[in-house]
């Protein structure tokens, strides 16, 4: 009612952010046990880091570790904590920022369904044979490609299906490896 | 060698193995396998608490008190749902505790069953690491495992929940072998690196103004650490500060402690660290309530952390020379290398700094106006020093969370670490009552006393029944203000004085509800009084309840208001901190 009439303040300082944001890609390797993606998971929620994309999957069987790839926007001094925040979770071997630490390779898997007939079905064959899609299932009004790639790829022929009939897409997220002989 | 066993008997087994003398717990009908393991044997005792929130703070000063893990055993659903405000406290400040959590039977989870709460989702962020053992195979394992996890590197709060069929099960119980643990992933950097170590004493060897900035990791670190510190100290010479949680780690009798710094420190350990040229941290974590406006902290110096957590290294403040390790073993490397080096002190080369921070010392930023007809409340704590001074047992204190707990770390000297409990990072009111339980179990002969105040106290009152079964003679001294003042002095700070529900209308008699407790009250409020009734409660060998009856609208002042920088600190002699930032433009964020 009256509030209005001074100013609050806060019990608290808010800074203003200064740094640019950037997109990097973390290499995660854990153990796979169960709760283990919710402690990933809920530890960018709980302290408002921003998830890109996220892919997992066992890699190592007999040692029973997975690989977590995941694509993360912050600032270069976020990006810094949210390493060390991972790797501060028990069950977290390593973690590698693969866009700072040399050359890497970035694939994703894309199943995209396109629906059609008549001129778009042969510019619809044309563009897949051009971007190598796979048809894995077709019917004489549809088709199922499998693309793979880098993002910018699978986001051009998703693009370019748009008009010619696309009806539905899923994508695997991201997965990274370094290049050259050295491992995690 | 392996013995068979059921999973609850294991439970048992393995705290016997690991050295537990005491748990706190509460039961119900998912842990009663548990109970009924503990029922048969002498080993560990258990302490029944009033409310499970208790029982977690009992547990963390126990811990804080002993250097060792504090356990816990809840049941499931609301006994586990109780105990998360002390997980989170644990969490917050670093404090190693175990706790056991019963949870429905394996073949229930997932069905709404009666009591089922998901435990280990509810605590996976207020946990340092949290388990559901699914399998009776892997229980001798866990519960190693959550005492290695919960004792070593950053110490924390470990959960580890076990379905009800689970404690039936028959198993093989065995000792693991550290080395095996499950969780290879798991391990602590202790020691410092060799040439960041090096690095840092050279530019303590170059230091015109320094200061060490020290905290919670140095009582973490165990009391060699305090050791290795006070040896470093007198070595170089330099002035030291501490956090709210460090407190003990320096003693406070030595003329080269300036006091704690932060929102409420002192005005020479503040403006020490505003004007330092090389700041030492040791074991603190640039907490938001120190370094309050961030881009205005230190300006001008260089800064190194230790710590032993890698994430706290530039996650608030950018230092200039990190080391990643256990204090106790950096602060004793840091004494041989500047050994190595040196014979002196930099007393000659630091003798203007200390000149200058005598002058801010000079200002008494402590002070306050004293009255011979209302309690200060400062003066009350400055009279229970005294008298706990002249006892002959040793002295915990633990304090609730406002006003008095920040007065009790201004006036209430500590020379020895482990001896003071309060609760910094996540400040819960409540926490000082279980704690003191906590302290007593532990210290059966101490003088353990809570200070607390009247709003506070009564979040976790009914542990006063749990003081009065083990009788243990825990001590209350209640600063009552009749105001949550700590809320009112932020109100008269920065929203004209607007009292929203910051007071308590309907306080009970203090007096009687101790003495409904089984315990003994005490009140006063008369200062000519006080020192006979302090005496009074310190000479009774039993729980007592003491209403201090207080100033109503002190401030706890020196105070930093939030967004200012550590020299605009408004001092005590200030007569309305209402107009005092009126005139610096309300600038708060
Ligand atoms: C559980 C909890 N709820 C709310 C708060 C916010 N809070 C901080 S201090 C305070 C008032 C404490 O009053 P009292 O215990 O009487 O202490 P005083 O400041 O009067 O000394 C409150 C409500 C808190 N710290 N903890
Ligand atoms: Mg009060």
């Amino acid at each position: 009612m009256n509030a209005h009439l001074q100013p609050t303040g806060s019990a608290y300082f808010i800074t203003k952010e200064t740094q640019e944001i950037e997109r990097h890609t973390l290499s995660v390797l854990v153990d796979n046990e169960p709760g283990i993606l919710a402690r990933v998971v809920g530890l960018f929620s709980a302290r408002g880091y921003n998830i890109e994309s996220l892919t997992v999957s066992e890699t190592e069987h007999g040692r029973r570790l997975s690989r977590i790839t995941v694509v993360v926007t912050a600032t270069p001094r976020t990006l810094v904590q949210i390493k060390l925040q991972l790797e501060r979770l028990v069950p977290v071997h390593k973690v590698h920022d693969l866009t700072t630490e040399g050359a890497s390779l970035e694939r994703e898997l894309a199943l995209i369904k396109v629906a059609g007939s008549g001129d778009h079905r042969a510019e619809t064959l044309r563009l897949a044979d051009a971007f190598r899609a796979q048809i894995v299932d077709a019917t004489v009004e549809s088709f199922v490609f499998e693309v793979t790639g880098k993002p910018g790829k699978i986001d051009s022929f998703i693009g370019l299906m748009q008009p010619l009939g696309l009806v539905e897409v899923v994508r695997t997220g991201l997965a990274a490896i370094s290049r050259g002989q050295q491992g995690m | 060698m392996a013995e068979k066993m059921t999973g609850a008997e294991m439970v048992i087994q393995a705290l016997a193995d690991q050295g537990v003398e005491h748990i706190f717990g509460y039961p119900g009908g998912a842990a009663l396998p548990i109970y009924d393991a503990m029922f048969q044997q002498d080993a560990v005792q258990h302490i029944l608490v009033r409310h499970e929130q208790g029982a977690t703070h009992m547990a963390e000063g126990y811990a804080r008190s002993t250097g060792k893990p504090g356990v816990v055993l809840v049941t499931s659903g609301p006994g586990a749902t109780n105990a998360v405000t002390g997980l989170t406290d644990a969490l917050m400040d670093s404090i190693p505790l175990v706790c056991i959590t019963a949870q429905v039977p394996t073949t229930l989870i997932g069905t709404d069953g009666f009591q089922e709460c998901d435990t280990v989702g509810i605590t996976r962020s207020c946990t340092k690491y949290n388990y559901l053992v699914k399998r009776v195979e892997d229980l001798p394992r866990i519960m190693h495992e959550a005492f290695l996890i919960a004792t070593t590197g950053r110490p924390g709060p470990v959960v580890v929940d076990i379905p009800k069929d689970i404690q039936f099960a028959l198993g093989d119980y065995y000792k693991p072998d550290l080395e095996t643990l499950r969780h290879q992933s798991y391990r602590p950097q202790m020691d410092g690196d060799a040439d960041a170590i090096e690095a840092a004493v050279d530019l303590m060897l170059k230091a015109e103004r320094p200061i060490f900035y020290t905290g919670g990791g140095v009582i973490n670190a165990g009391p060699q650490a305090s050791e290795h510190l006070r040896e470093l100290a007198e070595l170089t010479g330099f002035p030291v500060t501490s956090t709210l949680m460090g407190l003990g780690a320096f003693p406070a009798s030595n003329p080269q402690w300036l006091g704690m710094l932060g929102m409420h420190g002192s005005y020479e350990a503040n403006l020490a660290m505003h004007d330092c040229d090389v700041m030492i941290n040791i074991g603190a974590r640039f907490d938001d309530r120190i370094t309050g406006r961030v881009d205005a902290f230190s300006p001008n110096s260089r800064k190194i952390h230790v710590d032993i957590d890698p994430s706290s290294i530039n996650k608030v403040v950018h230092v200039d020379l990190p080391v990643i390790g256990d204090c106790e073993r950096v602060l004793s490397e840091m004494v041989r290398v500047w050994r190595s080096k040196t014979n002196q002190p930099r007393s000659e080369a630091i003798a203007p700094w200390w000149k200058q921070i005598q002058k801010w010392r000079d200002v008494g930023s402590f002070n306050f106006k004293n009255s011979d007809t209302v309690i200060k409340p400062q003066y009350a704590i400055q009279r229970l020093y005294e008298a706990t001074k002249k006892q002959s047992k040793e002295v915990f204190i633990t304090t609730e969370v406002g006003q008095h707990q920040m007065w009790a770390a201004q006036h209430f000297h500590f020379d020895k670490p482990n001896h003071w409990m309060t609760s910094g990072g996540l400040g819960t009111m409540g926490y000082g009552l279980p704690a003191a339980v906590g302290v007593q179990v532990a210290h059966p002969d101490a003088l353990v006393i809570d200070i607390a105040g009247e709003a506070s106290v009564q979040m976790t009152m009914q542990e006063l029944s749990t003081a009065v079964q083990y009788r243990l003679p825990i001590k209350i001294f209640i600063l009552n203000n009749e105001r949550m003042g700590m809320v009112r002095q932020w109100q008269d700070l920065l929203h004209g004085s607007r009292y929203a529900h910051s007071y308590s209308e309907s306080l009970p008699d203090f007096v009687k509800l101790a003495e409904a407790y089984g315990g003994k009250g005490i009140r006063c409020d008369n200062p000519a009084e006080l020192d006979a009734a302090i005496a009074e409660m310190l000479d009774y060998d039993g729980p007592v309840l003491f209403d201090v009856l207080v100033e109503k609208d002190e401030n706890c002042l020196p105070m930093i208001p939030s967004g200012k920088p550590h020299n605009e600190i408004i001092l005590p002699d200030t007569a309305n901190i209402g107009d005092i930032i009126d005139e610096k433009g309300r600038a708060l964020v």
